[in-house]
């Protein structure tokens, strides 16, 4: 069953296309993999998705519902942005910023569940200002889960975190995917940490340049090469 | 000081009066505070000078007046703000300037009704009558049940409004809905501290109760701690020393400031 679907998406900005006739599908299930580099149209992919810009031509479903006409769809939806961005004294324990997204207060038990599941458990009286990239990473997506989503999306979810944070990270996501069967949307410029976690894989760079199984996607050097080039270019460009 | 002053029935109007603003100011203020509005309690207290002068001249009770002006012009500058994407501290400045040569120019006009005036400016917690009381006491819990029932989606857009509209809270009404709030409160807090010291009332026991390091439940109740300490150690001091009260409850929620910077800088509060 396809839990996404995405139909010529294109989104301008005054100067350019941020995204250009864009269509994918994602399965009930899938583990998507969204690469490309920095400026690609990822952040504004997600944004068009969780109906915080209304301004694109093409049609965007979930679960077979246009999402012009319900936001229902956001209730399935659990969203670990790029970098939360707060106050960094602002007074708010672990434990406050995930029970701010409790839909239902007769989930409280989930909370503690994870919490413990996320390894953060000795941290929810603490301030959230206090804590290191990695638990703060595991607090957000703590906070996604709460409310039992169908579909994770994660935006370049580990910029800046050490590779101890990123391995327990990881194990997570795979955990999240194949034992609770949660649909997961990843954005990464990491090829390597998408080969290893992802099934389908989706190239973008304004345009959707590929979009498969990630088996396809890897097993084909001419694409990994040109992909590189143009992360690798990005790169050079912001040295 | 004797306890005869707690006899007298001003007193006790005052008083009760006083700890439901200081409750009030601290509960709405912490959410500007966070928003980082923290003088936009002091740009509707401004307008609401306008509002008095209105009131004054027209020969209507001028808390009403106020009542109208700044809710209507507390509502006006954000959509402002939302439309034209001016910053938060440009609309606050536009705000106050306005309500300041509006209220200047009507008293201008009428030649004048300095004493009335005084008593706005600088508060009158001791001058509350019965009616006031009821109307701060009611307004007070109204205020604050919604706060409650509201707790969460208020929580999460001062948090971070991108995420709490993902997760499908009207952040737009939100918004409306603090502003609106924090109108009301100002103008009710008008007689006890003034609308020159009251954003004092919003901001300054609730930056000291931040400095603690909680949880956002026991910043607030910090916050109202050091809100009713202040107000009502403050009336009392100066009914028996015969200063003014606004002063007097500001400089002791500044001393609290103060006091816990020190305790901070010794070390003796967590990190944040």
């Amino acid at each position: 069953m396809n839990v996404v679907e995405i139909e010529h998406l294109t989104v301008k900005y005054p100067d350019v296309k941020a995204l250009d006739d864009v269509s994918f599908t994602v399965k009930e299930g899938d583990f998507l993999g969204i690469i490309g580099p920095n400026g690609a149209g990822k952040s504004t992919l997600f944004a068009t998705m969780l109906g915080l810009n209304n301004k694109y031509d093409g049609i965007i479903k979930f679960f077979g519902q246009d999402i012009r006409k319900s936001k229902d769809y956001l209730k399935e939806i659990g969203y670990v942005p790029q970098k939360p961005i707060f106050e960094k004294n602002f007074p708010a324990t672990v434990n406050d910023i995930v029970r701010m997204s409790l839909r239902k207060e007769s989930n409280e038990k989930k909370i503690d569940e994870i919490l413990q599941q996320l390894w953060i458990h000795e941290l929810s009286n603490r301030r959230i200002g206090e804590l290191s990239g990695g638990q703060l990473q595991r607090v957000f997506i703590a906070k996604a889960l709460v409310n039992n989503p169908k579909i994770l999306i994660l935006d370049e979810p580990v910029t800046g975190i050490d590779q101890q944070n990123i391995d327990l990270f990881f194990s997570i996501l795979r955990e999240l995917n194949s034992k609770q069967k949660i649909t997961i949307i990843w954005s990464s410029h990491d090829l390597d940490a998408v080969n290893q976690l992802a099934n389908h894989v989706a190239c973008l760079n304004r345009t959707l340049f590929f979009h498969g199984e990630s088996d396809d996607f890897f097993d084909n050097d001419e694409l990994v090469k040109q992909y590189s080039e143009a992360s690798m270019q990005e790169h050079m460009h912001h040295h | 000081m004797s306890f005869e002053i707690l006899s007298f029935s001003f007193m006790h109007r005052a008083l009760i009066s006083g700890v439901a603003i200081a409750i009030l100011c601290s509960v709405i203020g912490l959410f500007l505070v966070l928003r980082r509005y923290s003088l936009f309690g002091d740009a509707i207290a401004h307008s609401s000078f306008g509002g008095i002068a209105l009131g004054l001249l027209a020969g209507v009770y001028p808390l009403w007046t106020a009542y109208g002006v700044s809710l209507v012009s507390a509502l006006i500058i954000t959509r402002v703000k939302e439309k034209f994407n001016i910053s938060g501290d440009a609309s606050v400045a536009v705000l106050l300037s306005s309500g300041i040569a509006v209220g200047l120019v009507i008293i201008g006009i009428s030649g004048g009704f300095t004493i009335d005036i005084f008593s706005f400016l600088f508060g009158s917690i001791l001058l509350v009558s019965v009616n006031d009381t009821i109307l701060i006491l009611s307004l007070t819990g109204i205020i604050l049940i919604v706060v409650l029932v509201l707790y969460r989606q208020l929580l999460y857009s001062t948090f971070n409004e991108e995420q709490a509209k993902v997760s499908g809270i009207p952040v737009e009404k939100i918004n409306y809905l603090i502003v609106f709030m924090a109108g009301l409160t100002v103008v009710t807090s008008i007689q006890l501290v003034g609308v020159l010291l009251i954003s004092a009332l919003f901001v300054i026991p609730n930056v000291t109760a931040i400095m603690y390091g909680k949880g956002f439940k026991q910043t607030a109740i910090l916050s109202i701690s050091f809100s009713i300490f202040s107000v009502v150690t403050g009336i009392l001091i100066s009914y028996v020393f015969d200063i003014t009260p606004a002063g007097t409850i500001v400089l002791l929620s500044i001393g609290l400031f103060a006091g816990t910077m020190g305790i901070k800088s010794m070390g003796l509060l967590s990190k944040n």
